[in-house]
């Protein structure tokens, strides 16, 4: 990866809406050449795709409940993990699922509307799988930041109007 | 001017010095409601945190006592690493420095220390605004030399030339410049001090932007070769490591100059605030990451607001280095405060007028890009608004 494209993916990694035509002024480039980063990263799936980050407790009767659980797996001959990995995260409640050092083997998050559902998904889909040996599950009761983004509206500008 | 009757007591002095320019425009702006505001002259990124929290991290450990009257010697250890790792400078932390209530203090340190009654200083415009009246206040006469966009603003040795005289001391330079953004390069640094030289003057270097620089590196004056000697070096932690509320600055220089510049520390400010010693520890111990990252956004944005200001046809030098572009605004007839004031009055955007930072600012306006990028575009979409209607 060259310094331009690197650069471009710290701009938009900030902020994925930032219009092209910025993008190309901030890094001193044309949009033209903008364009072609661009698509040649999401071609080459560095870019995954463009998503916005919500604070789903604000402005909406939908409550959201994440939790994320500590599984333990017996891995699969030949395959390792990576296939018991699929069988999870191939379920759309599964917002992410990583391979883990340490006492347990893969971290996965579940969205749910209720605590009940996130539970019925625990016991019904996930420990029944084959190779689950055991589950942990931690609700999250508050977000405070997510993806670099502190979720509170204390970052106004704090500074004087003028000074010299 | 005062008239009340007490202002007989005033010192002629005091009464010879306008409040700054800029002061009628900050009344103006702060007035007034959804401004984006290209008038500040500080990041705009909040310090980072490691450095808040070691500051936290010395309160709780009982730091809440005067250090020594130059500063903590660990920390003074750790500017001379610091100005020998970035600038290749050498200064002993035990006798030529000092730490200073910003680096505004620095320079009426450096001032009071070097100057007699009536000598002269030559001061760079445009300029940042205190140091005529810190020259002033310190019993010297400033003596203005004018820099024009033409030479990007640039000093040019032959200017200062034309004002030496036999009262003439010292020099007052300043690069990264605020207002221009003007970096002096090695070669142009080395054409200065062959008349520093040749006049045996002293140079104050004010070189707070100096992490602050884009195109090429930076060269300190203090490095120009001969130079160590006939210069007090002054720097600080608040552009750089975005610390400018901590009032945390410093002075490098030769030990007899220190020396007096310590004196008048002592007698009159002790020492810097204890607990912002200790968050400028971990800024130079750990911070040099975060000044990359913020110096990277800044690059960014200049670039940004340079296209912009191209785009409108304000011709604009491109400034080699601190967070200000300093556009003509010739073509559209008005004088820089009268352009400032409409401009705030009919769009909301608060820029700086030229004007304050002396008389070869005229012309010109400053603008400050750390702001956010949304704020830039949108403050860039309504000057052009503006332009438009003139």
């Amino acid at each position: 990866m060259d310094s331009k494209e690197r650069e471009l993916l710290q701009l938009i990694e900030k902020n994925g809406r930032l219009e092209t035509a910025t993008i190309a002024r901030l890094m001193g480039i044309s949009v033209d050449e903008t364009k072609q980063i661009l698509e040649k990263l999401e071609k080459e799936k560095v870019i995954l795709g463009y998503s916005a980050i919500i604070d789903w407790t604000k402005g909406t009767e939908e409550g959201a409940v994440t939790a994320m659980i500590d599984v333990k797996v017996t891995p699969k001959r030949g395959v390792g993990f990576d296939k018991v990995a699929e069988r999870i995260y191939r379920f759309p409640e599964v917002k992410a699922v990583y391979l883990m050092s340490g006492v347990y083997d893969l971290s996965v998050s579940i969205e749910g509307k209720t605590m009940a559902e996130v539970g019925r998904f625990v016991s019904e889909k996930l420990s029944t799988i084959d190779s689950v040996i055991s589950t942990t599950t931690h609700f999250i009761l508050k977000k405070y930041k997510h993806d670099g983004l502190v979720f509170s509206d204390n970052d106004e500008d704090k500074r004087i109007v003028v000074s010299p | 001017m005062i008239t009340e009757p007490t202002s007989k007591y005033l010192a002629n002095t005091v009464q010879s010095i306008q409040p700054s320019g800029i002061r009628r425009f900050f009344d103006l702006a702060s007035s007034m409601e959804n401004v984006i505001s290209l008038g500040v002259g500080e990041p705009d990124f909040v310090t980072p945190w490691n450095v808040i929290e070691a500051s936290y991290h010395s309160l709780e450990q009982g730091y809440t006592a005067y250090t020594a009257n130059a500063g903590l010697l660990e920390l003074r250890k750790e500017i001379s690493r610091y100005m020998k790792r970035r600038f290749g400078v050498t200064y002993s932390a035990e006798e030529e420095m000092v730490v200073t209530v910003g680096a505004s203090q620095a320079i009426d340190l450096a001032l009071r220390a070097v100057v007699n009654p009536g000598e002269e200083v030559i001061v760079v415009e445009p300029s940042f605004v205190s140091y005529a009246p810190t020259v002033t206040l310190a019993g010297g006469v400033p003596v203005p030399v004018n820099t024009y966009s033409q030479d990007d603003f640039k000093l040019q040795p032959e200017q200062i030339e034309a004002v030496i005289t036999e009262k003439t001391k010292v020099i007052m330079l300043c690069s990264p410049n605020n207002p221009t953004g003007t970096v002096l390069s090695k070669g142009d640094l080395e054409r200065i001090a062959e008349v520093v030289e040749k006049h045996d003057l002293l140079v104050i270097s004010d070189e707070i932007y100096a992490e602050l620089t884009y195109d090429e590196p930076y060269t300190s004056f203090s490095a120009v070769r001969n130079m160590r000697d006939r210069t007090i070096l002054i720097s600080g932690f608040s552009k750089a490591f975005a610390m400018t509320g901590w009032r945390l600055g410093f002075a490098c220089g030769p030990k007899a100059i220190l020396q007096a510049m310590l004196k008048i520390h002592q007698y009159t400010m002790m020492c810097a605030p204890t607990m912002a010693q200790h968050a400028a520890l971990e800024a130079l111990v750990n911070g040099q990451k975060d000044v990359v990252k913020m110096k990277e956004s800044y690059r960014q944005r200049r670039s940004l607001v340079i296209h912009a200001l191209e785009e409108m046809g304000l011709s604009c030098h491109v400034p080699g280095g601190a967070f200000y572009v300093f556009p003509s605004i010739e073509k559209t007839g008005l004088s820089s405060e009268e352009l400032a004031e409409q401009l705030l009055m009919k769009e909301q955007v608060a820029v700086v007028p030229g004007s304050v930072f002396g008389e070869s600012g005229e012309g010109h306006v400053r603008c400050s890009y750390a702001t956010s990028v949304q704020k830039l575009e949108e403050a860039m979409r309504r000057i052009d608004r503006f332009i438009k209607t003139l």
